[in-house]
């Protein structure tokens, strides 16, 4: 089933490129990168046990790295003179690093903080740190306050030319496919059982003389990474950058995506964004209050099938352990 | 900056705190005795708004209006607590959070379906238009001085309810022990409505109170929501006095903040840069006072660990 949905998300576009719908390959586009986003929660929240409210606080980090970096190329402004030079870049690969390192960092400090609380407590912090960074974007003039950023040109990956729907899609789907090998990765390796062993039995890990603390810390790090990459494509799809991405209905989509998909499950967040696609384009397309459907589907998921579409698929509520 | 105006701004903080309380009040009761995180509440407390709005627009009366709102958010709230709510207490807090996310998507579209997206707006009654002058001479609006009051009334009722009532005593066994309750014969799905209903009616009268001074729109109630996250992390979990106190701190420090900070970091910038400088850490200072608050009380102030 995993394959058939990367063979989807990948053939979608392939045949819209042959049909000439190049919308098609946006709102592709646009699936791979919202999936992004929720592999990188799910290490949180589905391996880590760790219901982070304020994720998009990270993917609107990532977006902003972009915005900033690139509006100073395009202005030919340096971001800083002194004490050292530091230039913008229309460099694709330059920002997505700065994008991950400056989310990872938000994300140490932020994390740093609400670990040391749990449980209801560190939902609702993270929701308020989120918004914090919210409102500091909002009443930060130098970038576009609530208007936002836009730049002009989609950034350069050297080889390719972005401007062309499939080739940015192209770039954004061998991101997602590492993002899942990465996970894929973590999930094996031995930091990775001992995360998913500090969420279901937080004492044995302790008394094995493991540290559930610094373990959930890193994986919150990393998951913060993942997502402010995605935010820093995400930017670089729309050409713009806003508060938007900051807000805590992001937020809440991004769990959204795993939740549809199934939580703790390597796919999930891959399915689940490309179902909310689905339903954004044609509930979208039927009626302008398409979240009241989205509301009772939700709902409907997390009362009465609670392994999500791959769970009801596979006939089991959660993934093996 | 003078004393009057200083002063004036405390009641500002004042004010704003109080209605901070009447939001937090439900939130940590509910989480409190039920152990429910309810993202929806701010969706009552919109409720409660848009209830009023169309009252008053409809008879004129702002009294009824207000009692529109009571009733409307507390039976918006009675039924989501009997339909859905009821399903999530002994689900993992990601299940409540998601249901409850659900329910804001559908309480605010279906807002928008019903009411369209432009803002309403609720009249100040025309008793309370006007300044009073207060000892001192300090000119304050009626209206904000009297939501001063009734916030300040509706806490002491709460205190007096919680700390003085069979229900009261009710309410704080179910926090301690809620198989022991129910062994000892209260009926514990009628005391988790009550709880419910009556944390969404202070919810909506606070929205509806607030309306006269803002407009009445949709997602006017998710804002309100993270500030009273904000007031129950800074005052513990599941305390009433938790949330009356970080209220009333989260009040003063917003207001205040917006008003000393730009004028503090024009003592060593320039205007315009102490402006933004200080406007923008203004709006991020209550979420450094929660952090602090965090670093040396994990469990909030008046939290039980």
């Amino acid at each position: 089933m995993n394959v058939t949905a990367l063979a989807v998300l990948l053939g979608v576009p392939l045949w819209a490129l042959a049909a000439d719908e190049p919308f098609i390959i946006t709102l592709a586009t646009r699936a791979a990168i919202f999936a992004l986003a929720g592999v990188g929660l799910n290490l949180a929240l589905g391996t880590g046990g760790l219901v982070s409210l304020g994720h998009a606080a990270f993917f609107g980090i990532g977006g902003y790295a972009m915005g900033i970096l690139a509006s100073h190329a395009q202005a030919f402004a340096p971001i800083m003179e002194a004490p050292f030079l530091i230039e913008g870049t229309k460099s694709m690969p330059m920002i997505w690093l700065v994008a991950m390192l400056s989310s990872a960092l938000a994300a140490l400090a932020i994390g740093a903080l609400s670990l040391r609380t749990s449980g209801v407590y560190f939902i609702m912090i993270t929701l308020a740190f989120g918004q914090m960074i919210y409102y500091f974007a909002i009443s930060w003039p130098a970038y576009g306050g609530e208007d936002g950023l836009s730049i002009y040109v989609r950034n350069e990956f050297p080889g390719l030319n972005t401007l062309v729907p499939m080739q940015f899609f192209g770039v954004c789907f061998v991101i997602l496919c590492l993002a899942l090998l990465l996970m894929n990765a973590i999930h094996k390796s031995a930091f990775g059982l001992a995360l998913s062993a500090a969420r279901q039995n937080e004492t044995r890990v302790l008394s094995v003389g493991m540290k559930p603390y610094n373990l959930r810390l890193v994986a919150f790090v990393i998951s913060g990474a993942v997502t402010g990459l995605a935010g820093a494509l995400f930017a670089d799809l729309n050409r713009f950058v806003s508060p938007t991405m900051l807000s805590w209905q992001m937020s809440g989509e991004i769990i959204i995506f795993i939740i549809i998909g199934g939580v703790g499950r390597l796919f999930g967040p891959v399915i689940g964004a490309m179902i909310f696609i689905l339903l954004e384009h044609t509930l979208g397309g039927l009626s302008e209050f398409w979240h009241v459907y989205l509301g009772a589907l939700l709902l409907g998921i997390v009362l009465f099938a609670k392994g999500g579409v791959i769970g009801a698929l596979a006939g089991r509520e959660k993934a093996h352990d | 900056m003078t004393i009057l105006l200083f002063i004036e701004q405390m009641l500002n903080g004042l004010q704003f705190g109080v209605m901070l309380f009447l939001m937090s009040a439900g939130l940590t009761l509910v989480f409190g005795v039920m152990g429910l995180i309810n993202l929806a509440h701010g969706s009552l407390y919109m409720v409660g708004a848009f209830a009023a709005a169309a009252v008053a627009a409809a008879t004129g009366s702002f009294v009824l209006a207000l009692m529109a709102s009571l009733a409307a958010a507390a039976l918006a709230g009675a039924l989501i607590e009997l339909t859905v709510i009821r399903r999530l207490y002994d689900r993992d807090h990601l299940d409540q959070v998601l249901a409850t996310f659900a329910l804001i998507l559908i309480f605010s579209e279906g807002t928008r379906w019903m009411f369209g997206s432009f803002p309403l707006f609720l009249d100040v009654p025309k008793v309370l238009a006007g300044p009073v002058t207060l000892p001192g001479g300090i000119q304050y609006p009626a209206y904000r001085l009297s939501i001063i009051v009734i916030g300040l009334v509706v806490a002491a009722g709460m205190f007096a309810l919680i700390n003085r009532t069979r229900v009261g005593i009710r309410i704080r066994a179910g926090e301690a022990d809620r198989e022991m309750i129910a062994a000892l014969g209260v009926d514990i799905a009628k005391l988790y409505t009550f709880v419910f209903a009556l944390g969404a009616a202070l919810a909506g009268f606070a929205g509806a109170l607030v309306g006269a001074i803002q407009s009445v729109q949709v997602g006017m109630g998710e804002p309100v929501l993270i500030l009273a996250f904000v007031v129950i992390v800074i005052g513990g979990i599941g305390s009433i006095k938790g949330a009356f106190v970080g209220a009333l701190l989260v009040g003063f420090t917003d207001t205040l903040g917006r008003i000393l900070l730009p004028q503090i970091f024009a003592l060593f910038l320039e205007p315009s840069a102490a402006v933004s400088v200080g406007s923008a850490l203004a709006s991020m200072l209550i979420y450094i006072l929660m952090a602090g608050v965090l670093v040396f009380r994990p469990r909030g102030l008046y939290g039980v660990a």
